[in-house]
């Protein structure tokens, strides 16, 4: 197993380990595990000249960052110019050329932190995806089982991380697409609060669902990414002035007394026995450690996918409309005759894939005349709904109202109902697919922080394949989500 | 929460025609070939469908929320700052003629409709 970003940055400090020898051992895994089609680019001479520079700013005493020599995926949705090339394909033909001349905040970050690309991971198309099939560019394979999808739409970041060829990587999460195929990889999964770090420079999907995040090993690694990549932008007018405080001085506090709650909904019958079998072990890991451990109630959580889908869909069609074939991206030949509607017609049709263009359609109807308030308006009322389930279960006092139980400090339960699926098993049913994000979006229509952890095992058809849980906590209270999370993790023993 | 509808879900309510999923692609700026209709339709439908679930909910007095964050609309120094050399933007058009990004003719014959 590789070492993890804490360990091999310490090493690359210590000068016990060349960042380049590093860079060079990743790309080699990288090769290795090519048939997993995580990496869309992948970046020997940028990731070699740019360890080599860090080695050399070591060799002459100079300071370095916490991330120095790590070598890190970046989701191809988060925009990386020079030395890096620029290319950033959000998975699509639309942006098959695409070279971005600007590098996200959060990128830039981690480049800053001592980190060095290795390469660009795949993912399902503008992040439109649960399993990672969606990629224009073909699907990503999951570590565990070739046979099976790794989750999405992080999929090439979250293969990436769990086949070892990296320790970390960032990627983004709109409705589940970092802690879900962090969950289908066995690895850890961090959604930060909405806000909390800059969406610059991130193709958007869903502007108020939007977030960016690590994927990595380990929890500890998890909470030295959101170190590095957290805080207010000035590019990104959503991005939080609270306070971050750092989440590794904290991380190794006792949790003894912290109060979760297990919603009444997160035990449903369509768990898989091993989800739920692990949803038990995070519990148990919790209370042995002195957290009590309570059951609450969402009552609004079965609208969720339905509240969650109209708000995305609709704000998806609106971010997309920028893909006209005329500032950036595909432009379609046209035929003599054919004017500009032709030319947007014709650049989207050829250039977005199939899912993609049935997002934009239903996006697009939800927000149509005589349709908006049926639909649009009344999924934003669901959304508060399910916002005030969870300051209920977060409200101090010791009761959300309503007869309801609070206080908690965390929420848990499970990430995805199930382990990994197979590789086409849910392609030609849209709606199967949008039911696999059930235990996800909700976070996101709450702006809410949550980090996936491995809980354990499932054997399903011959294949060993993990499964995991869900940690949510209240708005900026990322500190206390990792270290309930680095509790879990060392419980469960994964 | 995984479940299929719930029960008081009342399905199926929508009966989207081929018409109207031509409009929405036209809306959409997506031009969609013939052979393609029906099976959107039912993918749509499908969606639409399940999206209805919603109006069983009690609304009553609920406000609606667009995001979550509450310091939207904040007011920034107005000081200008860099910004992308024109250079870098022409160089992403897929047709240019410096200083223009190309696109054709909109008025008169081939314009939009």
């Amino acid at each position: 197993m590789t070492p993890s970003a804490r360990a091999l940055a310490a090493d690359v400090r210590a000068r016990r380990r060349s960042a380049a020898d590093l860079a060079r051992e990743a790309l080699d895994r990288a090769h290795a595990a090519r048939h997993l089609n995580a990496f869309l680019d992948l970046f020997p001479d940028a990731a070699i000249d740019q360890a080599k520079r860090l080695d050399a700013r070591l060799a002459a005493g100079e300071p370095v960052g916490p991330l120095a020599g790590v070598p890190v995926a970046i989701k191809d949705n988060l925009c990386l110019a020079e030395p890096y090339g620029g290319r950033t394909t959000a998975g699509s033909r639309i942006l098959a050329d695409y070279r971005s001349p600007y590098t996200a905040s959060a990128v830039q970050r981690l480049l800053d932190a001592g980190a060095i690309v290795l390469g660009k991971a795949n993912l399902d198309e503008f992040s439109m995806g649960s399993s990672g099939e969606n990629s224009a560019f073909g699907p990503t394979l999951n570590p565990h089982d070739p046979a099976r999808v790794p989750g999405g739409s992080s999929s090439g970041a979250a293969a990436a991380v769990a086949a070892g060829i990296v320790p970390l990587a960032l990627g983004s999460d709109t409705g589940g697409s970092i802690r879900q195929p962090a969950a289908f990889c066995g690895i850890v999964g961090l959604k930060p609060t909405y806000g909390r770090v800059s969406r610059y420079g991130l193709v958007a999907y869903a502007s108020s669902l939007d977030q960016v995040g690590p994927l990595a090993r380990t929890v500890e690694d998890a909470a030295l990414a959101l170190a590095v990549i957290a805080g207010p932008d000035p590019h990104d007018a959503t991005s939080a002035r609270a306070p971050i405080p750092d989440p590794l001085a904290s991380l190794d506090t006792p949790v003894a007394g912290a109060t979760i709650g297990i919603p009444r909904q997160a035990r449903s019958t369509a768990n898989h026995p091993a989800v739920a079998a692990g949803l038990e072990r995070a519990a148990s890991a919790l209370a042995d450690a002195g957290a009590r451990v309570i059951d609450i109630d969402l009552p609004h959580a079965d609208r969720g996918i339905a509240a969650y889908y109209i708000v995305a869909l609709a704000e998806a069609s609106s971010n997309l409309a920028r893909f006209d074939g005329v500032r950036y991206g595909r432009r379609a030949d046209l035929e003599a005759g054919q004017g500009l509607d032709d030319l947007y017609a014709r650049s989207r049709a050829e250039g977005f894939g199939p899912e993609v263009q049935r997002r934009i359609m239903l996006g697009t109807y939800v927000l149509s005349a005589g349709y908006y308030d049926a639909y649009y308006n009344t999924a934003m009322k669901a959304r508060r709904l399910i916002k005030q389930d969870f300051d209920a279960a977060f409200a101090h006092g010791g009761t959300g109202g309503a007869g309801r139980a609070g206080g908690c400090d965390a929420i848990l339960m499970p990430t995805a109902p199930g382990p990994a699926f197979r590789l086409g098993e849910k392609t030609t049913d849209p709606l199967a697919m949008y039911l696999e994000d059930a235990y996800t979006v909700t976070i996101n229509l709450a702006g809410l922080p949550a980090i996936s952890v491995p809980t354990g095992w499932a054997d399903v058809d011959g294949s060993r394949l993990p499964v995991a849980a869900q940690l949510v906590g209240r708005p900026f209270d990322e500190p206390r989500l990792l270290r309930l999370a680095r509790t879990l993790e060392r419980g469960v023993g994964f | 929460m995984c479940d299929r509808p719930p029960a008081d879900y009342t399905a199926p309510v929508n009966d989207l025609t081929l018409d109207q999923v031509r409009r929405v692609a036209r809306l959409a700026r997506l031009a969609l070939p013939n052979e393609h209709l029906e099976r959107s339709r039912s993918h749509l439908a499908a969606v639409l469908d399940y999206m209805q679930q919603l109006r069983a909910l009690d609304t009553t007095g609920v406000e609606p929320l667009a995001r979550v964050s509450d310091d939207a609309n904040r007011l920034d120094d107005d000081t200008p700052g860099p910004c992308l050399p024109t250079d870098a933007l022409l160089a992403m058009a897929p047709r240019a003629l410096p200083p223009f990004i190309q696109v054709p003719r909109v008025l008169g014959d081939g314009g939009a409709a």
